[in-house]
Parts: C-alpha cells; structure tokens; sequence
C-alpha cells in the first residue's frame, strides 16, 4: 500500500457543552453526577404543551466564541427542529439551528511547532443547539436518563482543512483552548462534555476533487479522534488500491478493538424535515449586544502571546508554551508580582511546574503548589537569599508536603548565608590550612580558585552565597 | 338538501383531477410512514394514499400563483426573542418527572434495549 | 333545578357572589346538577372535577367573603381537554394520552386558579385539536344542545356545548383555523380567538404551534371580555407570548359604533353558502348601519388559497408537535421487541384515523424533495394572505363575514370525507394565518332553529374593536339567541 500517494481531507464537527448553570431552554441546573431523572422538568422532558425560553448566557457564550475564532456573528438569525426518533430525545425533535447559525466562518490558528509552520484552519459555522438525555445500556433493556436533556451545546463545524490524525489532534487542543479561555467550555471529556464527528475522505496526492467521505460519530476523546481518523485513512486506502469504491456511511469507533464499524441503527435513511422553530422568535443580536460581549471578553490566547513577547521580552516559543493551557499561563502571571526576572518565572514555570502536573496525572490546578508560592521561592533566589538548586530542592519538597516556600526553606534550612563576615572567616581558616596552595595560586596556577571556594562553601555546609565567597576570596588572594 | 354545494362540487371535480394525475406513490407513502414512525396495515395504506393524494392534488392549487419574490411568513408574533438569566429555578422532583413512565426502573425510563 | 344559577351571565354572577347574594358553592352546585342532567345526550365532558370544584368554590368563598376577589372568582368553568392542569387528567380527546396526569399546569390555568375561578371539568374535543366537529374524539363525539343529531363543531366543540346548554359559565378553547369560532358558532355563543401572542400558549398541547390560540367561550360579548382580560398577558414562558399591556376590555363596551367602518370581503359571499346565513349577516350589517357605522365592500383576493396553505402549514407543524408521543416517557406504549417497532405500534394504536393523516401530510411536506415545494411555498401564500388584510384595514376598522358556510351539520355527515370537512373552515382559517384576532357571536337561525354565528375580525391587538361591536350588535336586541334545547 502506497500511503505516501493519497492524502486526508478531515473536517470536524465539534459539540460542546457550555458552561451555564441553567439549560439551554428552561431552568434546571446543569450539575453533572445528580441522580437519575433529577435536573428534568416538564419542558426538558418534552411533556405536552410546553415551551422553550431561550437562557441569554448561551447566546453570550456563542458570541464569544464566535468573536475568538474570528467568526461573522448573524444580527439575524432562527431556530429550526432536526425531526428524529430516538428514546433519548423527548421531544422527537432537537432544538437546533439549520440555515442560519449564529456564527458564520472564521478560522482558528493552530500553534506552531518550535521550528513549524503556523497553519490556519477555516470555520464553517458555529451554532447554538440543546443536548439530548443519556441511553445506558443493559443485557435486555436500555434505561433513559433526561438530566442532560436540553443542557446547551455549540456546534462548531470545521471546514474540511486538516490533513491528518495529527492536524485533528493539534486543531482540537487549540479549540479546547480558545474555549477555556472564553469560559465557554470546560472541555472535560469524562462527562461527555466534549463530542467530535470526524468526515474523513482521500485523494491522490494533487487531486482537487474529493473523495466520499464516511462520517465517524461520538468521539469523545482527543486519542479517540487522532485513533480513529488513523485507522479510517487507513482503511480507505486499503479499499481504493484494491480497486474498490469508498462507501458513504457513519461508522462508529470501537476503542477496544480500535477499529471503526458501520453504525447499525440507521436503518432508515436520514432525513431531518428541519424546519423554523415555531415557538421561537427570531434571534435578533444587535450590534451593541456584540461590542459588549467583546468588551467583556477574557484577553485571548492570541493577544496574550504577544503580550507576553511584547512585554515580558518572552521568545515566541516561550510565549506559546506558557498561552497554550489558560491554566498555565494563568498560573504564570500569579508568579510574576514582584519578580525583576520574568523570563526566569517564564522557564520555571514551563520546566518544573509542567513537569510536576504532567508526572501527577492530575488536572494542572490540583497537581502543583498555589502560584504565590512559587513566586516567593522565585523571589528568594532573585533576593539571593537562596540558591537555584535549593529553590528545586523545596520546590519538590512543596509538591510533596503542601506547605508553602518560607516554611519549607526554613524546615530543610535552605537558606543561604550572604553574612560577609561569617564568610571571610571561613576564607581565612581555609587560606591558613593550605599556605601551599595558596602560593601556588598567586604563582599563577588560576585553576585552583575553584579549589577554594569549593573548600570554603563545604565549610559552610554548601548554604553560603557563591558570589560572596568569590568576591572575598578574589580580595584576600589578591592581597 | 342544503349544503356546501359549491365545496362538493369542488371537491368531485378534486378527484377526477387526482385520479388523472398521482400525486404520491405507495412506496412514497410507506417512507413518509417509516419518517412518521406510524404503522399501517396494507388495507389502510391503499385507502391513505388515496386520501393523501386528495389532498395533494387539492393544495397544488397553490401553484396558481407566483411566489418568486414573496418572503415566506413562518410567525405571526411580534419580532425580537425574550431571554431568561441563566438561573437556576427548578428543583428536582424526579418522582413526578416519572409518575406517568409507562415502563421505569430506579428512577430511569426503562425502553427495549437500543441497537447503536 | 330549582334555583338555576348556572344560567347566570358571568358579569352578574360575580356582582351577585360580590353582594354575597349567591355563594361559590351554590353556583358550581347547579352547574354540576346541570352537566349530571345534561351529558347523557350531550357529552361536552371528558372528565367532570366535581370534588376539585367543590374545593375551589369553598376557597372562592372564603375570598369572597374577605372581600376584594378578582372577576373571575368563583365563576365555574369548562377546560378544554387541551389544557395542563396539574393533577387532572387531560388526554386531548386521544388514547395515546388517555391516562396522562400532568405534573404542571398551563399559563392560563394557573391564571385563572389565581383569581378563584372553578374548573368543573375538562371538555370534550377533536383529538389533538384536529377537526371541526369534535367527532374525531377517542371519547365519542359531542353533541349540538339544539340538536343532538347534529356536531356541535370543533376542535372546541365540549366547550361550546358546555357553555349552550348552561353547564358552566364559560369555558376555554382553543383556535388553530376556526375551533374556537365554528363551534361558536354552531352552538350559539360567543368565541374569540385573540391575537396571535396575545394569550400564552403555554402549557396547551400544541397542534400548529404557530396558529394556536387560546379563546374563551361565553354566553355575552361582556363575559368573553372578562375572561380575556383574567388570561391575556404576557408569560415569560412563552418566548412568543406579547408583552403589550392588556388593557380592560370591559371598557371598550361603550354600545357605540358611530363611524365604524365595516369591510365586508366579496370572497366570503359566494354561491353555495346557505341562503340563511348570509341572509342573517345581511341584516346584522343593516342593524349597524343603523348604529352608524358604515359598511364598505373589500376584497381579500387569496381566500380560496387559504385552506391549502393552513393543511400545509398545521400539518407540517403538527408532525413535529406530535413527534413527543413515543410511549417512552407518558402516555400509552405497546410494547414491543425493539424501540422502532414500540414506536411505530404505540403510535399506530394511541392516534386516530384523523391525527395520524395529518402527521402524513406533514411528514410529507416536511420531507427532502418537497419541502419547497408544498411547506415553503405553503408559507409564502401565507405572507400573500396577511398582506390581505393588511390592505383591507387601510378601508375599514373592522371585517364582518359568516363564520361558516353553514350551520351545524349531521353527525357522520362528513366523517368519511375529509377535504369536505376542511373546507367547513374556510371563513375562519385566513385569520389564523395572518394571526387576527376574531370572534363568533350569534347573529340569527336557520328554519331548523340551529343558530348562525357573524364573525367579527380586527388588525392584530384590536380585540377591543371587536368586543365593542359584538356588544353593541347584542345591546340592539336585534336577535335573541335561543335557549338550548337540550
């Protein structure tokens, strides 16, 4: 097989969660993990009679979304019902939007590699839509659970711009990031927050045309998506070298067997009927509800970046590292509050910190100790109050013990003597053991200056300040 | 007898017309039935398709007219969408979210097992 | 029967509650005696609430007697089965809902228990709203009160009949293409479907989301004033419900149409109707030219489109509105293997002939091929029909046509011939397209004594043009409505 000769056309389809505490149409909370059939209400349950009532943080969470990823934001758009069957959706209908989203192209940019390229991926659309309630399966019964009936969703469809499993995985970190820092998404995957459907096609190398494409449905993990579209690109490959036809169908990931499959329910074709939701005005946003969501807006990852360049004098790479998770960057600007040394924090914080929350297996927040802490140890070292390998010493200890940089240093007495006086005398007790060599220096052998302070700073037990002991060495050898 | 006369007649001449020309098959019948998720038995579906045919025939009168450049009218209410804050207003009350369920179980609506 | 208090009007059964002439509990009394005697040869009821409104009525005393109690306080009422009312049964008139209890009740009801008033019971209708005869009921037909051979109408059907034969002093219904005013009409009462928005719909089963209207039904023009005045408002659960001020129509009946311009639509008088009710339009239109308002021949040219475009529009609407019915979470469910087949059985089974042709039709002007074609096209022929009226209410104030093209006609008359049981509508279904407010009052009968309804409709929010005509042709005495016969 002859990968090398066919490339992927994938585009993404991306539902998630917003963050509201209420629904999307009617007032029951949001809370994942209450107990079954307990966030409902007549509305969200599809009950005779009722009505939807548009909840306005939705719509403000759609705008921003919209804002960061450069999209068109409609003054005028509507809602539509997608008709289907299915026992998790009440009201055999879907609350979605069809022909007029409220956001209309874009793009997002995807974060260069260290010595990579900077790739733009178009947006098709961003729309505002209600979740349906969870199926459980059984042995001989599936059970239904409304709670995450009418909880609401954004759909953001990508135009069919990425190239591979790689691509999809770089696109969806960096949406999951605009998403966090627009406080639109928590992006948790383990409470189905976070839902991708990938079109995946191929073509020969140059093609313009494209290929039929087959649509995975309900990936729920960034592994998953790269996983799937691997395997999918893989098996399309395999069909159309074998001279046979690329079938149009939905297939569903089995992580188990890592293999896609043909979905088997959709015994019917699909056919939505969408058509104007009647119970729902059309959506009017004005421009000033624009400016005002703007000027509400979180600072973006983007401006962030080069504020970071701009104004803490951080590498483009640096810059990128810290701005990628809105936690870590976060996190960073917490350490800075008198700090001369940003760049220092800036390595510190993409070293040791990122290492502890990557070794924890935790979410970032819980794996490392509170910012303010790590910006007094940072100060420390700038005060020369201790040394860089003890800052890492009580670093490692924090993580560890909880307790913040002054107790630490203190418990593991890592602080470090800058007293000139209790140095000079240790210089003088060493110079007077070693006459010898203290002859051969001034006779020129420059080398053994390191013998010196080595000598002097085990004398003092390695907590002395290196810079004063070089200093009064230097004076007194010289003498 | 008196009566809508002018509406029978109309309605007679209706049929001569539906009968010249079909305006719905019965394998369109049975899709739409299978979209619909109604179960019809084929004794019923002759007789359906016929009505419907009626029907169709009956609302091509619409065709009389030009609508090139006339906006479709999908509401009659006034324009603008109210909005509620995001609150948090109702409370759980899961028994009487589930006390007409046909078929439940710990506190779950219980349906024949779903195939994906 | 002694002291027959149902038969009161609903304006004077208040002053006389207020006076504490009359109690709340004498009141629903006769009321229940009266549907106990009456619904063997009637059936407007579905379900009749008699401990419900017996508790109501003590509560509505112990207003009274406070002092300071709303209108409708202690006035009992017939619910259209259409509406949610916490803790009693509706159904819709279908199987598929024929055990539902909700959980919650609707806007209006939640209004109306508010202010104290009485729900005796819930009435019979056409399943789903659909129909105009209330023959397409899973609980058997209703039957005319001046004639029990005869359909009272529908969808509103029970509670026309209802209020006709003194069951209750008003009832509630609903009006999607002429359910409130046909029924009206061929009962002899009065019915107004309001402005579209003007009243919420929330908590009424939806047949065509954005024709529906909720309408009361009242033996006078004044009664019909009150209740749209206790219900009419906006609701912040109802995102289309309008948030105009609702002013107080009891003081728009000032008895005078000086300078009223009348329209009245050539398209409506045309040859076929029933020689009596155009008869009797003609000459409620003399007694307001006698009143001083002045009539003026108007032209509403796509009348004869307006069926078409209502089964496009109600069916394509219903299909979706309908959808809920899946035997999962309420109602009826047959069981079976897998979830389709539950589906298709349950809904098979639980809706009958009429509502599931609907779905058809809608399904069908829903489906990918043929949306542009019939529901597309369907709405823009609506657009042609509201610029219409816009038009004509440039010449007039208000427009006077017949209700229907005739009066009630024979149960089973129509059963097996549904566009001919359509076209019943076709006076009163360009109104709910272009969503005017309109009204049936009785204006006269036919030579089988069954009454004649004269429709009154007025620009969007204008109720108050229509109840002050409709008052002042009641205040002339020009005709007498007839008491029921049954």
């Amino acid at each position: 097989m002859n990968r090398e000769a066919y490339e992927a056309v994938i585009g993404l389809e991306v539902h998630t969660h917003l963050l509201t505490r209420s629904k999307l149409f009617c007032g029951c909370s949001t809370t994942f993990g209450a107990g079954p059939n307990e966030n409902v209400c007549p509305v969200c349950m599809g009950m005779p009679g009722v009505l939807p009532v548009l909840n306005r943080r939705v719509v403000e969470l759609a705008i921003r979304t919209g804002l960061a990823a450069h999209c068109a934001i409609a003054p005028y758009s509507i809602f539509d019902r997608k008709s289907y069957f299915y026992p998790d959706l009440p009201k055999g209908y879907q609350i979605s939007q069809y022909e007029t989203p409220i956001c209309k192209g874009g793009y997002i940019d995807l974060l260069a590699a260290e010595n990579g390229e900077p790739r733009r991926i178009g947006l098709t659309r961003i729309h505002i839509e209600e979740d349906a309630g969870k199926n459980i399966h059984g042995e001989n019964a599936s059970l239904v659970d409304f709670n995450r009936s009418g909880v609401p969703l954004i759909e953001i469809v990508s135009e069919p711009d990425l190239r591979s499993a790689e691509d999809a995985g770089a696109y969806l970190r960096q949406l999951r990031a605009i998403l966090r820092y627009v406080d639109a998404s928590d992006g948790k995957m383990e409470e189905g927050s976070f839902r991708c459907d990938c079109n995946v096609s191929i073509r020969k190398r140059g093609a313009k045309e494209y290929g039929v494409r087959t649509e995975i449905k309900n990936l729920n993990s960034f592994r998953f998506v790269e996983d799937a579209i691997e395997y999918e690109v893989g098996r399309q490959i395999a069909i159309v070298e074998s001279g046979g036809k690329v079938a149009q169908e939905t297939h569903l990931w089995d992580p188990a067997r890592k293999e896609t499959r043909p979905m088997r329910s959709k015994e019917y074709a699909n056919d939505y009927r969408y058509f104007p939701e009647p119970d729902l005005p059309p959506l009017i946003v004005p421009a000033e509800m624009v400016e005002m969501v703007r000027a509400s807006m979180p600072e973006l990852p983007a401006d962030r970046k080069a504020r970071y360049v701009r104004e803490l004098g951080l590498t483009e790479y640096e810059a990128g590292v810290l701005i990628a998770d809105r936690d870590v960057a976060d996190y960073f600007e917490a350490t800075l509050p008198g700090l001369k040394n940003r760049k220092s924090a800036a390595n510190w914080v993409m070293t040791e910190v990122l290492r502890v929350a990557r070794d924890s297996g935790k979410s970032f927040v819980e794996a490392v100790p509170p910012a303010a802490e790590v910006g007094a140890l940072l100060r420390m070292v700038e005060e020369q109050k201790i040394s860089l390998n003890a800052a890492k010493t009580a670093f490692a200890a924090m993580v560890k013990s909880g307790k913040g940089a002054q107790a630490t240093i203190a418990e593991l007495g890592l602080a470090q003597v800058s007293d000139e006086s209790a140095i000079a005398a240790a210089c003088d007790k060493i110079l007077a053991a070693e006459p010898g060599k203290v002859a051969e220096y001034r006779a020129g052998r420059d080398k053994l200056f390191g013998f010196f302070v080595g000598a002097v700073m085990k004398a003092m037990g390695g907590k002395a300040n290196p810079k004063v002991i070089n200093d009064i060495l230097r004076a007194k050898l010289s003498g | 007898m008196y009566g809508p006369d002018m509406e029978r007649a109309e309605c007679y001449h209706l049929r001569a017309t539906a009968m010249a020309q079909t305006k719905i098959t019965l394998e369109q019948v049975r899709h739409v039935a299978r979209l619909a998720r109604l179960e019809w038995s084929s004794e019923q579906e002759e007789r359906l398709r016929a009505d419907m045919d009626e029907m169709l025939a009956y609302v091509d009168k619409l065709n009389e007219l030009d609508t090139k450049d006339v906006a479709p009218t999908t509401q009659v209410g006034e324009a603008g969408m109210p909005m509620r804050d995001d609150e948090v207003t109702n409370r759980a009350a899961a028994d009487a979210m589930l006390a007409n369920a046909p078929s439940r179980e710990r506190g779950y609506f219980k349906v024949p097992k779903i195939i994906e | 029967m002694a002291s027959e208090l149902n038969k009161l009007t609903i304006a004077e059964a208040s002053s006389k509650l207020r006076a504490r002439e009359i109690t709340a509990t004498q009141l629903t009394r006769d009321c229940l005696d009266r549907i106990a005697a009456a619904e063997p040869r009637l059936h407007a009821f579905i379900t009749v609430c008699e401990n419900e409104a017996f508790e109501q009525a003590r509560a509505a005393d112990a207003r009274l007697a406070a002092g300071n109690a709303p209108a409708m306080c202690g006035i009992p009422l017939g619910i259209k089965d259409i509406y949610s009312t916490k803790g009693i049964r509706t159904t819709c008139a279908s199987r598929i809902l024929g055990t539902f209890v909700p959980p919650f009740d609707a806007t209006v009801i939640e209004r109306l228990r508010a202010d104290g008033a009485i729900f005796v019971g819930k009435t019979n209708m056409d399943e789903f709203a659909m129909g105009s005869s209330t023959e397409n009921s899973a609980f058997g037909p209703t039957m005319n009160p001046h004639d029990t051979a005869r359909v009272a109408g529908g969808s509103s059907g029970g509670s026309a009949a209802a209020v006709a034969a003194h069951e209750c002093l008003g009832a509630l219904g609903t009006d999607t293409g002429g359910s409130i005013r046909e029924p009206a009409s061929f009962c002899g009462v009065v019915g107004i479907k309001p402005t579209y928005s003007r009243v919420s719909r929330y908590g009424v089963v939806a047949y065509a989301s954005s024709l529906d209207q909720v309408g009361p039904f009242a033996r006078s023009v004044r009664d019909a004033a009150i209740i749209i005045r206790a219900i009419a408002g906006k609701d912040v659960r109802d995102s289309t419900c309008s948030a105009r001020p609702v002013p107080d129509y009891e003081r728009a009946l000032t008895g005078d149409v000086k300078g009223l311009r009348i329209g009245v639509p050539r398209e409506y008088f045309v040859e076929g109707m029933q020689p009596e009710v155009e008869k009797s339009i003609r000459s409620a239109l003399k007694n307001y030219e006698s009143l001083g308002a002045s009539t003026v021949e108007i032209s509403l040219p796509h009348t004869g489109y307006a069926i078409a475009a209502y089964y496009l529009v109600a069916t394509a609407e219903a299909s979706a509105n309908l959808a809920r019915y899946d035997g999962i979470r309420f109602g009826l469910r047959v069981n079976a293997e897998d979830n389709i087949a539950l589906y298709e059985t349950t809904r098979a089974k639980g809706f009958g002939a009429e509502v599931k042709r609907r779905i058809m039709l809608g399904t069908f002007a829903l489906s990918a091929g043929y949306y542009d074609a019939y529901y597309l096209k369907a709405q823009k022929v609506r657009t042609l029909i509201r610029n219409d009226f816009e038009r004509a209410f440039e010449k007039c104030d208000l427009i006077v046509t017949p209700v229907a093209p005739t009066t009630a006609f024979k149960i089973g008359e129509k059963m097996n011939d549904p566009l001919t049981m359509y076209l019943s509508d076709i006076f009163t279904i360009s109104v709910n397209l272009a969503g005017l407010p309109g009204m049936s009052i009785p204006c006269g009968h036919d030579s089988n004594n069954l009454p004649i309804g004269m429709q009154l409709i007025a620009p969007p929010f204008a109720e108050e043009t229509i109840l002050r005509a409709g008052d002042a042709f009641e205040r002339t005495g020009a005709f007498k409505p007839r008491t029921a016969a049954v």
